[in-house]
């Protein structure tokens, strides 16, 4: 678990055997191992692109000093956000974190009002007054990313008890991070959902670091790796390859028809890496500057791309348009949030109640 | 205490219909919390000990209500209150309205980053596009022996975050009212109980009765010194003004009700008759809420004060134990009897940093 190399078929530094194991599709019939229809598949590669060109474009705003505070942003974990919520619908749940851009779009949030609630404007999501941390879309189950860290984890699970008080069969998956698993509250809740049997996926994204504080160095239970704290709530849990989507995608598939099926809860825990800082800014002093490099190769965008070619599901052509297609939506959504207005002051303490 | 015209705080108290009876506030709490239960099934209550103990609660303000409504909404929770309180936020976002209960305020304040930093926040962060029906019930205060971690008066930190409203019910008649209001309420309520208070008798309007948010209850009249008190220091200064009354000093001890939103311009119209203001509260005296209230007296009616107005709280330490200790400690009777007769003799001595 500590070893920070990337397991699996294009890592060329070599790491530990790979364990992505028999869940694992292999290059070719996609269609087949997946059961997902090729304009499902074709739409995981969309999704992480466009999610990719957001960030990118985030970070170009941010070093212009045009999105204030922090932002944290998501270049290589793309496959998680979008292996994940292709298996959830409109209905199902989530709830997100700091790093929370890519869940929002994975799970069908719109790029125009959030880069408008990035730019501070009054037609983005949050009216200007959340920002980065705080994009929410009640209308698809995004109950919210979240500054505090482990702070969405009981209202996921709040969601998961609604779910099953009001007959729904609707799930909730709970976003959060490496370092989040020493938050308080995720045991509290975890065991909560255990003995009342909720249908609640804790989605653990292991990028080996909180900030500067690595997995290594701050997670005590080091021979069991993280998902092994499940087991302490009889919970199963699962670990998956997280910069394959197809591979998260199955991961999270079979947790969710558990929790919809009755089963209740589970564990899901997606090894993958940042590729660049915590967030837009960081001098990245805690890690080596090569550290990322094998993990380069492993691109999660590029390797199903090229996954989908092999498969003859797409062209290279195909792929090269789908980009700029989400370059353009990108290039759309910035000159959207552009041309809206500013906040007006006058109604500075609207919101504050129902 | 935002002003109540700010909070868009609910319309006219319906009629009562059918009468009063006589009951505890803890009955009243019960019975409110059982209408509002048989009236919408998703409502639902959630805390440690709540269906089992001792027949319903450690002060039993759900006793009984498993019997009718079963395990599922008379939901008993593992130990966990930062983690209860978070799956009661999600709860509440996705469909339910539930009622959340805490044993001792105390212990709320394991579950403050869900109370401050989620609940209070959500529906402002999210550009007001989520509601919050979500109770968050409790009981504080001191006069038990207790002890330090269960005897505090928190409703000034409740009070100070906005987002959320809170409700400091002094009558079994408020008890009910406030609570079946608080649960129709779309926002985050933090509803304080007073642990004194649970057996104390009055007068309870039959079936549907909701006092409205905002709304102060003035308690007695009286022309010379006007008093405000959270919870039992009201029952203190009514008998204050028992013993002030032959001497020709009228106390008019107003009841604020709710912190947030917070009637001031009740208390300023009682200022504006008596000239004199005296806040009173069990929470320590430093950054209270009877700073906030002697403040917006000041700002509304400066020009009516006769003498400076002033506070009678805890001192500035934890509640002590001992018997003697936590009635040094805690505002009297006798305090409020001592100063309004400095205020009335114009001899106004500030009591701050004398306890
Ligand atoms: C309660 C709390 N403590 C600390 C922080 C500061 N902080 C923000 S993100 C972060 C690291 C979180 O790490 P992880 O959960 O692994 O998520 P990642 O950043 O790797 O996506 C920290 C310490 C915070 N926002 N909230
Ligand atoms: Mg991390």
């Amino acid at each position: 678990m500590a070893d920070q190399r990337p397991q699996g078929k294009t890592n060329a530094a070599g790491g530990r055997s790979p364990k992505a194991g028999g869940r694992k599709a292999k290059a070719a019939k996609l269609v087949e191992t997946t059961g997902l229809r090729p304009d499902e598949l074709i739409g995981l590669l969309q999704r992480m692109m466009l999610i990719r060109e957001f960030e990118e474009e985030c970070a170009r705003l941010y070093r212009a000093g045009r999105i204030r505070g922090v932002t944290h942003t998501y270049q290589g974990q793309e496959a998680v956000a979008v292996g994940v919520c292709s298996t959830l619908n409109v209905s199902d749940f989530i709830t997100s974190t700091h790093r929370g851009h890519a869940h929002v779009i994975a799970k069908g949030g719109d790029v125009n009002l959030m880069m408008a609630e990035l730019l501070g404007k009054a037609t983005g999501y949050c009216k200007g007054r959340g920002g980065s941390m705080h994009i929410a879309d009640m209308s698809q189950g995004i109950l919210g990313a979240n500054g505090i860290v482990g702070g969405g984890m009981g209202i996921a699970v709040g969601a998961a008890l609604s779910s099953k008080m009001l007959g729904r069969d609707t799930v909730a998956v709970c976003f959060f991070g490496d370092g989040a698993m020493n938050q308080g509250i995720l045991h509290e809740v975890s065991n909560i959902a255990a003995c009342w049997n909720l249908p609640v996926v804790f989605l653990c994204e292991n990028n080996f670091y909180g900030m500067s504080a690595s997995v290594e160095d701050t997670l005590a239970c080091k021979e069991m790796n993280l998902a092994g704290r499940a087991a302490a709530y009889d919970i199963p849990a699962a670990t998956c390859d997280g910069m394959d989507v197809i591979d998260v995608h199955l991961a999270t598939r079979a947790a969710v028809e558990r929790a919809r099926g009755g089963g209740g809860p589970s564990y899901v825990v997606c090894t993958t890496y940042r590729f660049l800082g915590h967030h837009v800014g960081d001098p990245l002093t805690y890690r080596d500057k090569s550290a990322v490099d094998p993990w380069r190769l492993r691109d999660p965008i590029p390797n199903f791309a090229g996954r989908l070619v092999a498969d003859n599901l797409a062209t290279r052509e195909q792929v090269d348009r789908w980009e700029a297609e989400a370059k353009d939506a990108i290039a759309r959504a910035l000159a959207f949030a552009e041309e809206s207005p500013d906040p007006d002051p006058s109604n500075l303490t609207e919101d504050v109640f129902a | 205490m935002n002003a109540v015209s700010n909070d868009g705080s609910g319309g006219a108290s319906p009629p009562a219909t059918g009468g009063t009876v006589t009951m505890t506030y803890v009955q009243a709490l019960n019975e409110a919390l059982r209408e509002e239960m048989e009236r919408d099934p998703t409502v639902f209550v959630m805390g440690e000990d709540i269906a089992v103990w001792g027949g319903g609660g450690v002060f039993g303000v759900t006793k009984g209500l498993v019997d009718i409504f079963g395990p599922e909404r008379i939901r008993d929770t593992p130990i966990s209150e930062a983690g209860f309180t978070g799956v009661g936020l999600g709860a509440a976002l996705t469909g339910m309205r539930p009622v959340v209960e805490y044993m001792y305020a105390d212990f709320m304040m394991v579950a403050m980053d869900q109370i401050a930093n989620q609940a209070a926040k959500i529906r402002y962060m999210f550009g007001g596009k989520a509601r919050v029906p979500l109770v968050l019930r409790t009981q504080e205060g001191a006069g038990r022996g207790n002890g330090p971690q269960h005897s505090q008066s928190l409703e000034a930190w409740f009070t100070h975050i906005p987002g959320l409203k809170v409700a400091v019910p002094s009558t079994p008649a408020d008890a009910k009212g406030l609570l079946k209001m608080a649960i129709r309420d779309d926002n985050p309520v933090v509803f304080l109980e007073h642990k004194l208070l649970y057996g104390k008798k009055g007068e309870v309007p039959v079936g549907e009765h909701l006092v409205p948010f905002g709304r102060a209850n003035v308690l007695r009249e009286g022309r010379h010194v006007t008093v405000v008190g959270v919870h039992i220091t009201n029952d203190h200064a009514l008998e204050a003004a028992e013993i002030l009354a032959p001497e020709g000093i009228e106390l008019e001890v107003v009841d604020p009700r709710t912190l947030v939103p917070y009637d001031r311009e009740a208390v300023a119209a009682s200022v504006r008759k008596t000239g004199r203001l005296i806040a009173v509260h069990q929470a320590p005296e430093r950054v209270g809420v009877a700073a906030e209230i002697i403040q917006c007296a000041i700002e509304d009616a400066f020009d009516y004060l006769d003498a400076p107005p002033m506070r009678l709280c805890a001192a500035n330490m934890p509640v002590p134990y001992a018997k003697t200790l936590e009635d040094a400690d805690l505002p009297q009777v006798a305090d409020i009897v001592g100063a309004a007769r400095r205020l009335m003799s114009g001899r106004s001595v500030t009591t701050a940093g004398s306890r």
